[in-house]
């Protein structure tokens, strides 16, 4: 525990960025699918920090769950890829505008 | 330097330029290549937090099984001309960069500079127990086990949901 929690957060804040940025310039679905993972192992990485600083379980906890949901995430979302690429023939999102008006 | 300093410099960098990589690289295949380091490493730095559990599942649930889903869609889907997903318009590649970087300066500031309610003196002892297996599904079986319950019965619903969206075909 000699490591700043400093160093852990701003890394934490460094992937969240990256991830941010890969959502807005990236127009392949699944790579802006990926980026949205990336974010929440960045929000997971936050909650073990001070889990373990804190010495408390309950942020381990929360992490247990959200793997849980970005496992389901996962699972629903490429689902919902594949269909539109079954309809559209592509997984650019600028086409894929169907809910747009 | 203490040992658990240079492992830490070790896998935070692993983590932040596999992420970099993984936003910049043209073919999707080798962008989860890079994610799957990027959890990798994040494995190896909660294995420094003294979260083995966490360390365990993150290999396990992240780059095993959701990793391996993504791979398996890219590759199922035709990987069309990946050089015209790549032509973003300039100002919207600025604008995401600008936004970006005020978020992280942001967060930056929020780190260094604003003073915590609570002060944080780490305990290694208690740290190491908070993240042994038995506390934690200790938790998960006493005051947690109706978020525990409800987890379940979404990856019930998100198995169906799943197998429904990819089985129908939209008209």
């Amino acid at each position: 525990m000699t490591i700043p929690i400093e160093y852990y957060l701003i890394l934490s804040a460094f992937m969240f960025v990256v991830g941010v940025a890969g959502v807005l310039t990236r127009r392949n679905a699944i790579i802006v699918f990926m980026s949205v993972e990336l974010m929440l192992n960045s929000a997971n990485l936050t909650f073990i920090t001070f889990s373990s600083y804190l010495g408390d379980s309950v942020g381990q906890l929360f992490v247990f769950f959200v793997m849980t949901v970005a496992a389901a995430e996962a699972a629903v979302g490429l689902a919902i890829i594949i269909a539109l690429f079954r309809n559209k023939l592509t997984v650019n999102i600028d086409e894929i505008n169907i809910l747009k008006w | 330097m203490p040992l658990d300093l240079i492992l830490f410099i070790i896998f935070a960098l692993i983590a932040a330029v596999s992420a970099v990589l993984m936003i910049t690289r043209v073919n999707p295949v080798i962008s989860a290549l890079f994610l799957i380091l990027n959890f990798a490493s994040l494995a190896g730095l909660y294995l420094l937090l003294n979260a083995q559990f966490i360390a365990v599942a993150q290999v396990i649930v992240y780059a095993g099984a959701i990793m391996v889903l993504f791979l398996f869609v890219i590759m199922l889907l035709k990987p069309e001309h990946e050089k015209k997903l790549l032509a973003v318009k300039k100002n919207v590649k600025i604008f995401a960069y600008v936004v970006a970087a005020l978020v992280f300066l942001q967060l930056a500031y929020m780190i260094f500079f604003v003073k915590p309610s609570v002060s944080i003196n780490p305990q290694v002892s208690a740290s190491i127990h908070a993240g042994t297996i038995e506390s934690i599904g200790f938790l998960l079986y006493s005051n947690y086990v109706l978020p525990f319950e409800a987890a379940g019965f979404l990856l019930l619903a998100a198995t169906i949901g799943a197998l429904v969206l990819a089985k129908k075909k939209f008209e």
